[in-house]
This record gives structure tokens, C-alpha cells and sequence, in this order.
């Protein structure tokens, strides 16, 4: 018998969420044995979702996975598991308050009795083996992010995966965690597993990888051998050639300064930097486009922005009409300035559209009054108003919904945003901050959402939004505004910058970083 | 000295019966079910064994005090685990809200308790005072020999079986929790059933288990006070709040059963602490009795103050489990 | 485990109102077979007598209608009182002793001040002094969950027992004769303190105060700013952050609304009903209630009806049982029934149940 030289084949493989759109559309993918093989994608490319339909959490529409040359169906965690994958996801799925060796062997088969001494010698042998450096004791929230992913990798090879799946490992570890995963990583592939690592991050997959496979927009382009390929080869397989969208950009009338951010510092709940000295000016009548790979500061620096967010150092200010500036946001909230509620509107679209833009149980009318409840005096609020511009914006924004009472929860995902947009554009905003303004929208709202966009611009206000697609980004913005780790990493023209240049821009603070 | 020992009998006396309960709601809370409807529960199980040994008493020639604790115990357990069964079905399968469902439980299983205890003698044909004598007796009595010790005997072994049970069992469950492999997929599913889920473990069969095997034992609780305490008669009401006490020993306990003991030994003491104060009005020794709460209160706000992972609820406590459908 | 069942459960987006109330009266017929065979097995008196005799020990004489509509009433003030703290999701289990400290301190009232001052003065000051007794208790614990997000849950249930203790402290002082242990009726003679009739009924002004608050909580959770704050609260703390609400302080000015008309149930209860009180004062209304606000979806129309409805069964079975020299507890059992079915029904009517072929 002629053993199989694939861990993993995948045959023309196709996933679809809902009727528009299209994850993964007819991809092929092959894993050798004992091979690490980098999946290379932008944001919202397909990666996870295909290799989620490796691990059971998702099901394949179309097309054949094939597990050591076997056909192979794959339609729960279980399954997959029992096939020898184990995916270690972002978010780790550990229990916190047991300890590392618990949560390796938790609800495996075994004896009644649990002899902690004998499982955790074990796992030691095996965390030895390849050179990991855990703590079987040590419960998971004592950990840093590194040990509890330490832990996860552990738990894969315990139950015994040999193929094993990251979905970017590194975008939490410091630049001496990564090589030290790698060294682990290497040291499994000597041992003939297969690997396949996420990631979108190019110095990393020329370091650690045998071979690069690309997606770009939910579709294979290709795969190459690691030696063969260089950070431009790469950067062009994964953006691609540039795609006119031919999106409006009207040229800024009068910009004047608005919003003035300097060196603002956040940090996070581990109290680790998630934004880093940022400092910049958006200007009135035009729209600054962020860019960054995903998690690099972006919802943090909006919220800062809107004081929703705590700031650890610098301060916001804004600057009215009449060349004013008042400090709206810094560290300590007791030194704003009272004047700054009056001084500039700031309007906020964030990222979690029903989970904190709208209340999804509530109906327009009252998702309206979400921001305006308070206007008007005596106990009672006015929901006439609030009506009133409902109706309008399902007339304006073509708003398709039953009616002005039903829950927004039950719109789509289109419809949901123009709710959104219209009623913080309603507010008549001096600041229009945008997350992520047309994710899940199909392309009809996707450019309803640009215009209104525009509109706003055009009316003197400053826009800032972060969007993930770069095709859009080049062709909305005035300027860009490039994050990495919490870092400005450049503010190009958006008229005359390349995506090879912002794609560079947006790994460049890591490249400094680390040495692997 | 003598007034210490019968204080310090008096407080386990007290104790036992919340320590039933307790270790019985440990179990529960372990899978992510609070439930509310011990009290309930403490009724039922108290009044069924009491029947069942009725039942026995007046039918047999000669009733032997073995097989009433027997038959007894074994109508206390089904009992409240009946009761616990509704409520698994509703919350889990059903996916109805605990903290209503379990307040449903307790209306329902106190009336359950009340309404046979006082009809019990009508509905047996007006016997008049209710009483199992021969069973109560063998639940009453001591440790031979051991029991005649001075001062330790009286601390140690003057109590009926169901005191040692009952710090046995929680012993067990404590051995169970910590040091078994079903016990840490049980702390799993409370603490997060989705990875508990993903781990291959069957979220849903452990829910019920946990509930009705712990319902059953809180149960015994009922029983305990029935038997033992009160010596095989029946009052109604007389069981108290002592249901609830059950569930702020958990609290007090911090969901550790080794800590129920001991903590239902001090519930029995600051229980009854106002007999043994001199000098206390009738008054005062009202406001004695708040203790038990007062101190569950400051453990509460205290844990929730130090944000102590080991000190918290199962963190799935109260909210049911289901798969995303997808 | 659900792999190879050919059960498939999916959330529904929305039902006809009406086949949601169909889902409720097929439960709530249910549970009246199951509670027939109860009586049934315990009594073998022909169901249908049982429900005559049901009907007639709810509201066969025009004392006992009053009486059913009285404590219909206080159960529904109670279910409105916690009406604000569960939409903000507070689970709020302490009426019980709201309501108690509530009673308390009318009875204080009634006992120190009920012959020196002028009933409309009294009853003025009962009611604030209720209130106030409410508030207290119910925005201890809302503080706690505010700033240290202390479980509201246990701290409430504990709660209770610290004010029936504080209640059995307030006995030793006012019991009457000496020795009994109770309060006995207080100012029997001269009714001060009683919560007078209203155009000869006896109980016109409980309706009364109950209808208002009822209107009062539907407008409030309505129309009112703090209404609105309270729901979006409860829905999302992120929203409400991001709508610049202060969650902090909507928690513990809710629980103190909460609180407060539970402490004023209290007031009823002794001034307008019970005219003592007790440790049993309460009588586990508060944790009733929280079933009737939970099944009637916190509509107030609605907890009207299931308010009526558990209080008609409850006294019905009362009726039942001293018949047959039963116990009254019976109520319980029937109530714990009827319960358990209604709450089993809202799972139909969330989700839809499919049975699909299993596929191969």
C-alpha cells in the first residue's frame, strides 16, 4: 500500500452565507505530511471560514475534503478531532479557572479516579518533546495569551491531531513568543506532523513556511514554494491587481482642521499599548480612510474618540468655526472642557451594529431616540420626532422593513446599517466616525452607504472610517491613515498610493519588531 | 462547659439538614443550574419519607426501624428528585428561565410539604396525630458505646447516622469535584458548556444528572430535619427558612462542599447563638437570627469586591445552554 | 448529541399573537387536567365539582369575590413593582421583604402615631413611610451590583430573611395581648390607621391605588425618558454606554422605584388588608409575583389577568380542601402546577419544532 502523501486534499470547495454572499467560492488546497503551509489572505478573504469547515464548525456546500487520501465528511468538532485536526481558534476555549493540565484532558476517556501526578507527567513528556514551555499547574487566567495558546497547542497534540490548524497564532504574541512558537512549530513538522498557519503577516510566512497558498475575496489564486517567493511576489498574489469600483471621490471644498489627535496612548485590560503615541489631524470636507490589519488600534481609536474608551496619555481636541480649540478628550475626564459638548457633533457608526449602535429588540422609532431621547424638557420623551425622521429615512434611504415598529434585529444586515448611518447622520454631525461601514452589505447598500458618505463630506464634515477592503479604501479617501500595532505608520494620499504601499505600511511596525 | 457541649450539639443539629441541602444545590450549581426550588425541594423529600415510613409503620405487625429508615430515604430521594426532574426538564430541555422556574419549584414543593403534612392523617382515614415512632427512633439513635464518653462522646457521637452521612457525602462529592474525571467535565459544563461542548462532553446529560442527583440529596435535608431533628413528626412550616439558608451556605461555602461543612456547623451556631447569650432580650435575639444572612450578605460583597476567580458562581450560573443552531 | 435526532429546534422570528395565546390557553388547560387528576386522586370528587367548587371559593359570595379581588390586587402592585427591575434584567427576588419592610413601617405608624394624628395625615405618611421603608431595601443591593457588580440574585434573596427578622424584632415590641408572639389586630377598636372605604367598599381604595400605579408603571416604561433608559439598559450595557446613559445610576434609581412600590404593596397589605403583621405578611407574593411579571411578559394588561387568574385558583382551592378538611396548602400545589406548565408552553412558542428526516 502506497501511503498517502497528502494530509489533506481539498477539492473545489465552495461556502456560502445566505444568498449573496460567497466565503469560499470552488478553493483548492493541498497539505503535505510533515509540511508547514502559510494560508495568505487579506481581512475578510475566507481563511477561517474554510479551515472552520476543516475543524466541524462549519459544513462545506460543495465539494470534497479528502483526510490522508481518504474521502471524508466532516460535520462536528468531534468528527474532526477524531481525524486527527485540531484547530487552535483566536478566541482559545479554555476554562478559566482550571488549571493547564485540566483543561488538556478535559472530558477524555479515561478512569474514574484522576491521578493529576500521571497526567501531568505526560503532558510534560510530550510538552518537552517539542520544546513548549508550560506550567501544568497553573491555571488558565494566571496565563499570558502565549501560555494560554501554549495550552491549546498542547491539548491538540495530547489528543493526538497531527494536523494542526492556527488561525493566527502570532497576532497576539510579542516578537520573542513568536519565534519561540515557531521553534515549537518546527520541531513538530521534524516530528512528520502537518501544519497549516493563518496569517497575513508575509515576514512570517517566508520565515516559518514550506509553501504559501493564497486567497484573495473567498477565491484560491494560488500556491507557491516559500523559497520562490518574495514579500512583493506575495503582497501582489494577495491584493491583487487593483479593481475599479469607481467609487465618487469630490474633490475637498475648504477643508479646515476639525478633530486633532496627539500622541494618544490607550491601553487595553492586560495593559498593554493598543494604541501607541497616535497623533494627526482630520480636516472638515474631506474623508480619512484607516487602514490596518485587523485589531491594530481601529476600534480603539474611534472609541477614544468619542470618550467611550479610557486614554492613558495624550488628548483630543476640537477645533470650531471660529479657529477655536477645545480639548474634548484626555486623560483625565475632570479637565475637559465643559464647552466640548456644545463645540463639535460627533456622530459614531461603530463596528457592533446591534450590539451597540442599535438595542436589536426595539423598533426604529426608538433605536432613533437612541442619541436624541434626552432633547426636550419635562420626564417624557418624544417619540413623535423620532417617528417622523424614522419614516423619513425609510423613504430616503429606500429602508426595506414592515414598518416603523418592527425590531431592527429583524432587518438585514444592509438595512440594518442604513438605520445606523441615517440616524447619525440625522444628528447633523461636525465628526462622522465610520467602523467598518459596509461589512456583510451586499453591493447595491454598500454604495448607498458610500454616497451618504460622500454627502456628508461634501457638507464640510469630517469623516473618518475604517475599512477593511483597501480597493475601497484607495478609492473613498482623501487621505489614509495606516495602523499598525497601535502605531501610525504613515498617512498617504489616497489619490496617489499604491495597495502594494499600504500593505507594506500596515505590516511595517511588525517587521521592525521582530527578528525571525 | 456542659451548656458548650449542648450549644456546640445544638449547632450541628442545626447544620446538618442546610448541609444536605447545600451539597445537594453544590451539585446542581456545579452544571449551571441555580436552582432556586431547594426549599421546595427540602419539603418534599422531608414529608415523602415521612409517608413512606407512615405507610409502612401502619401496615406492618411489626415495623422494624431499618426498614422504615430504608423505605423512608428511599421515598425522600425519589421525591425530590421528581421534583428536581421538572425542573431540569423545564430550564434545560425546555429552556425555560431558573430563577423563575426554581421560585415555581419552592411554591410548589413547600405546598406539596404542607398540604400532606396536614392532610395526611385525613386522607389516611383520621388517624389523628401523625407519627412514625419506630422509624424516627432508629434515625435518633447514637453510636453505642462511643456515645457514653464523656465530653467527647457527647461532641463527637451523639448524633444519629444521618449526621455522618451527611458529612460523609459531602466528603464524597468533594473527592467527586476535585479528583475525578466526571467531576472536572462537571466544573466544565458550569463554567462554560460551549467548551465543555467542544471537549466531546455531553453538556446536556450532565445538566440533568447534576440537577436531579443533587435535587435528591437536598432532599435528604428534608428528611434529616424530619426525622432526626424532629423526631418523625411533622409541623407544618416547621422546616422554616432553612431551604434558603441551604442556598446562602453555598454562597458562604464558595461552591466548595468541604467548605459547606464546617459553614453549616457556624449556620447552626449563629442559628441558635441568641439561646446562649446571657443577657439578651427577646429582641435582641432577633436580631441574632439575621446573622446566618448578614454573613452570607458580606461573603457576597466581599468575593464580588475581590474578584477572585476561585471565589465566583460557576460562570454559566442561570443562563441555559443550547448549541448554535447553524 | 442532537446529531442523528430528527428533532430540529429553531428560534422563531416572530409568532401570530394569537397562536402564542392559543400556545398559553392549550397550557393552561393542560395543567388544569393534570390539577383535576390531582384533586381527583386525593379527594375522588368529580372534576367538574371540583371546578364548581373552585368557582364558588373564589367568587361564589360577594366577600369572597372582594376578597379575591384584593389580594389579585396586591399581587398585581407587586408584579408592577418589579416590572422596571427585570427590564433592566435585575433580578430583583427581594420583594418579599420589601413588602415586609414596607409593612413594617405602617404598622410602626399605625401602632405610635394612629390616634394622634388625622387619618388623611396618617395615610399620607404611611404610604411615604412604606415607600421610603421600599426604597431602602431595594437600593442596597442595586448599589452593590452597580459598583462591584455584587450577584443582585442572592443579595436580594438574603435580604428577605433580614427583614423578617427585623419584622419578628418589631413583634417583641408590639405584640398584643403580651405573649402571644403577634401583633394582633392593630387599633381594632378604633380602626385608626385602616385603610378606609372607598363609596362603601370595603376594599375601593387597594383597586384604587393598584389601577393608578398599574396606568403609572405602563406610562413610565412607555413614554417616560427613565422608561427608556431602563430598557435600553436591560438590553444592551454596551448601547447604553454608547448612548451616554449612566448605567450606574438607572440601576439604582430603578430598584429604588422597584423597591418603593413594593414597600407600598406592604402598605396595603397591612393597612388595607390584614390590619397586622407578620413574619407571613408577605406570604411569598413577592416570589409570586415574579412568575406573574415574568409569564405576562411585563405587560401590564396582561399581569392583570394572571394575577386574577393564580389568586381565583389559589382561593378556589382553598375552598376545595377545607371541604374536604384538607389542608389550604392545597393552593400551593395547584398554583406550583399551573406554573410549571405555563412557563414548559414558552418554549413552543420561541421556537419552532421541525421534525425532519433524518438524513443519511
Amino acid at each position: 500500500m502506497v501511503e498517502a502523501v497528502n494530509a489533506i486534499e481539498l477539492k473545489n470547495i465552495t461556502k456560502r452565507f445566505g444568498e449573496k454572499v460567497i466565503a469560499n467560492d470552488s478553493v483548492n488546497l493541498t497539505v503535505r505530511k510533515g509540511e508547514i503551509l502559510s494560508l495568505l489572505g487579506e481581512n475578510g478573504s475566507g481563511k477561517t471560514t474554510l479551515m472552520n469547515m476543516l475543524s466541524g464548525i462549519y459544513f462545506p456546500d460543495e465539494g470534497q475534503i479528502f483526510v490522508n487520501g481518504k474521502e471524508v465528511m466532516i460535520s462536528s468538532p468531534k468528527d474532526a478531532f477524531d481525524l486527527g485536526i485540531g484547530m487552535i481558534h483566536q478566541h482559545f476555549k479554555l476554562i478559566e479557572v482550571l488549571t493547564a493540565a485540566e483543561n488538556i484532558i478535559l472530558g477524555l476517556p479515561g478512569k474514574m479516579t484522576l491521578n493529576m501526578d500521571e497526567v501531568i507527567k505526560d503532558i510534560q513528556a510530550l510538552v518537552d518533546k517539542y520544546g513548549f514551555e508550560l506550567d501544568c499547574r497553573k491555571k488558565i487566567y494566571e496565563m499570558s495569551v502565549s501560555e494560554k495558546q501554549t495550552v491549546e497547542i498542547v491539548k491538540m497534540l495530547y489528543r493526538g491531531s497531527d494536523i494542526l490548524i492556527l488561525d493566527e497564532p502570532t497576532a497576539v504574541l510579542t516578537p520573542q513568543e513568536t519565534e519561540k512558537l515557531f521553534a515549537v512549530l518546527r520541531n513538530m513538522r521534524a516530528d512528520g506532523r502537518s501544519i497549516i498557519i493563518i496569517t497575513h503577516k508575509l515576514h512570517e510566512v517566508l520565515a516559518l513556511s514550506d509553501r504559501v497558498s493564497v486567497l484573495r475575496k473567498g477565491k484560491y489564486i494560488g500556491t507557491v514554494n516559500t523559497c520562490d517567493a518574495t514579500e512583493s511576489s506575495l503582497t501582489e498574489m494577495m491584493v491583487g491587481e487593483k479593481v475599479s469600483l469607481n467609487i465618487d471621490r469630490p474633490e475637498p471644498e475648504n477643508p479646515r482642521e476639525i478633530l486633532k489627535v496627539s500622541g494618544l496612548t490607550c491601553l487595553d485590560n492586560e495593559g498593554v499599548k493598543s494604541l501607541d503615541d497616535v497623533s494627526f489631524t482630520a480636516f472638515g470636507g474631506e474623508i480619512l480612510g484607516v487602514a490596518g490589519i485587523a485589531g491594530s488600534g481601529q476600534k480603539e481609536l474611534l472609541e477614544a474618540i468619542t470618550n467611550l474608551c479610557p486614554i492613558a496619555e495624550g488628548t483630543i481636541s476640537c477645533v470650531n468655526e471660529h479657529g477655536k480649540e477645545v480639548v474634548i478628550s484626555g486623560k483625565s475626564p475632570e479637565h475637559i472642557s465643559k464647552e466640548s459638548i456644545h463645540i463639535a457633533h460627533i456622530s459614531f457608526v461603530p463596528e457592533d451594529r446591534l450590539g451597540m449602535g442599535l438595542v436589536a429588540s426595539m423598533d426604529m422609532t426608538d433605536n432613533m431616540m437612541l442619541r436624541s431621547y434626552r432633547e426636550g424638557k419635562g420626564i417624557f420623551a418624544d417619540r413623535k420626532k423620532p417617528r417622523e425622521l424614522a419614516e423619513r429615512l425609510i423613504d430616503k434611504l429606500s429602508i426595506v422593513t414592515p414598518g416603523v415598529s418592527t425590531p431592527v434585529g429583524r432587518l438585514s444586515g444592509g438595512n440594518v446599517q442604513k438605520v445606523l448611518v441615517g440616524r447619525e447622520i440625522a444628528m447633523h454631525p461636525d465628526i462622522l466616525l465610520v467602523a467598518y461601514p459596509v461589512r456583510g452589505l451586499d453591493i447595491n447598500s454598500s454604495y448607498q452607504i458610500y454616497n451618504l458618505m460622500n454627502e456628508q463630506k461634501k457638507k464640510g464634515v469630517a469623516v473618518i472610517c475604517v475599512i477593511e477592503d483597501l480597493d475601497v479604501l484607495l478609492e473613498i479617501s482623501d487621505r489614509i491613515l495606516v495602523l499598525c500595532g497601535g502605531r501610525v505608520t504613515g498617512i498617504v494620499d489616497g489619490r496617489t498610493a499604491t495597495k502594494d504601499e499600504i500593505g507594506l505600511l500596515m505590516t511595517k511596525g511588525q517587521k521592525e519588531e521582530s527578528h525571525v | 462547659m456542659s451548656a458548650l457541649i449542648v450549644f456546640i450539639q445544638k449547632a450541628i443539629a442545626q447544620g446538618i439538614g442546610m448541609l444536605f441541602g447545600a451539597t445537594g444545590e453544590i451539585i446542581t450549581e456545579k452544571s449551571g443550574n441555580l436552582n432556586l426550588g431547594v426549599p421546595g425541594l427540602m419539603y418534599m423529600g422531608g414529608i415523602a419519607g415521612l409517608m413512606g415510613a407512615f405507610i409502612y409503620e401502619s401496615g406492618a405487625e411489626n415495623p422494624s426501624g431499618i426498614v422504615g429508615v430504608l423505605i423512608s430515604m428511599l421515598c425522600a430521594l425519589l421525591a425530590s428528585g421528581f421534583g428536581a426532574l421538572i425542573y431540569s426538564v423545564l430550564t434545560i430541555t425546555l429552556r425555560a428561565n431558573q430563577n423563575v422556574t426554581g421560585l415555581a419549584l419552592t411554591t410548589f414543593g413547600v405546598g406539596f410539604g404542607n398540604f400532606f403534612g396536614g392532610s395526611l392523617s385525613q386522607l389516611a382515614g383520621g388517624v389523628g396525630q401523625i407519627s412514625v415512632a419506630v422509624t424516627g427512633g432508629t434515625y435518633r439513635t447514637k453510636i453505642p458505646g462511643l456515645s457514653k464518653i464523656p465530653v467527647i462522646g457527647d461532641v463527637l457521637f451523639s448524633y444519629g447516622f444521618m449526621t455522618y452521612f451527611g458529612i460523609i457525602l459531602a466528603i464524597l462529592v468533594s473527592w467527586f469535584m476535585y479528583k475525578s474525571r466526571k467531576g472536572l467535565n462537571l466544573r466544565a459544563v458550569g463554567e462554560s458548556p460551549a467548551t465543555a461542548d467542544a471537549a466531546g462532553i455531553n453538556v446536556t446529560l450532565y445538566k440533568y444528572l447534576a440537577t436531579i442527583i443533587g435535587g435528591a440529596i437536598s432532599g435528604l435535608g428534608g428528611l434529616y430535619f424530619v426525622m432526626e431533628y424532629s423526631g418523625g413528626t411533622w409541623t407544618n412550616n416547621g422546616f422554616g427558612d432553612r431551604g434558603w439558608l441551604a442556598i446562602a451556605l453555598v454562597i458562604f461555602a464558595l461552591w466548595k462542599p468541604i467548605n459547606a461543612i464546617w459553614g453549616s456547623f457556624l449556620f447552626g451556631a449563629l442559628y441558635i447563638l441568641y439561646l446562649y447569650i446571657p443577657g439578651l432580650g427577646r429582641s435582641m435575639q432577633e436580631i441574632f437570627k439575621m446573622l446566618p444572612y448578614l454573613v452570607t450578605i458580606v461573603v457576597l460583597i466581599f468575593t464580588s469586591f475581590r474578584k477572585k476567580k476561585e471565589y465566583q458562581p460557576p460562570e454559566s450560573l442561570g443562563n441555559s445552554y443550547f448549541r448554535e443552531e447553524r | 448529541m442532537f446529531k442523528d435526532s430528527s428533532l430540529h429546534i429553531a428560534a422563531r422570528d416572530s409568532i401570530v399573537w394569537w397562536k402564542a395565546w392559543l400556545i398559553r390557553l392549550i397550557a393552561v388547560l393542560l395543567s388544569l387536567i393534570v390539577c383535576a387528576i390531582v384533586i381527583f386522586g386525593l379527594t375522588k370528587m368529580n372534576p367538574v365539582e371540583v371546578y364548581k367548587g373552585i368557582f364558588s371559593g373564589a367568587v361564589g359570595t360577594s366577600r369572597r369575590a372582594w376578597v379575591t379581588i384584593r389580594d389579585t390586587m396586591v399581587l398585581l402592585l407587586i408584579a408592577i413593582g418589579l416590572t422596571p427591575a427585570f427590564k433592566m434584567k435585575f433580578w430583583n427576588i427581594g420583594a418579599e421583604g420589601q413588602i415586609l419592610v414596607g409593612g413594617a413601617a405602617t404598622a410602626a405608624l399605625m401602632i405610635y402615631a394612629g390616634d394622634s394624628l388625622p387619618t388623611p395625615v396618617l395615610m399620607i405618611l404611611m404610604f411615604v413611610a412604606s415607600m421610603a421603608a421600599g426604597v431602602i431595601w431595594g437600593v442596597i443591593p442595586a448599589i452593590f451590583k452597580a459598583y462591584f457588580n455584587t450577584n443582585e440574585t442572592l443579595f436580594t434573596l438574603m435580604l428577605n430573611y433580614v427583614a423578617m427578622q427585623i419584622v419578628t424584632f418589631c413583634i417583641v415590641y408590639w405584640e398584643n395581648p403580651a405573649g402571644s408572639n403577634t401583633v394582633g389586630i392593630i387599633n381594632s377598636a378604633t380602626r385608626a390607621g385602616w385603610l378606609p372605604e372607598l363609596g362603601g367598599l370595603t376594599y375601593g381604595w387597594n383597586v384604587v391605588i393598584v389601577l393608578v400605579f398599574t396606568i403609572g408603571m405602563y406610562i413610565y416604561m412607555k413614554y417616560s425618558k427613565q422608561g427608556y433608559e431602563v430598557a435600553v439598559v436591560g438590553e444592551s450595557q454596551d448601547t447604553a454606554r454608547y448612548a451616554r446613559i449612566n448605567v450606574k445610576r438607572t440601576i439604582i434609581r430603578t430598584m429604588g422605584i422597584s423597591g418603593g412600590i413594593c414597600g407600598i404593596a406592604g402598605f396595603l397589605l397591612v393597612s388595607g388588608a390584614s390590619h397586622t403583621i407578620s413574619t407571613s405578611t408577605a406570604g411569598g407574593r413577592g416570589f409570586t409575583a415574579i412568575i406573574v411579571a415574568w409569564l405576562s411578559k411585563f405587560n401590564a394588561f396582561v399581569m392583570i389577568l394572571v394575577s386574577f387568574f393564580l389568586v381565583f385558583m389559589g382561593k378556589g382551592a382553598i375552598q376545595i380542601a377545607s371541604q374536604f378538611n384538607l389542608n389550604e396548602n392545597a393552593s400551593d400545589v395547584i398554583t406550583g402546577i399551573i406554573l410549571f406548565f405555563i412557563l414548559g408552553s414558552e418554549f413552543f412558542i420561541r421556537y419552532r419544532i421541525a421534525f425532519t428526516k433524518a438524513h443519511k
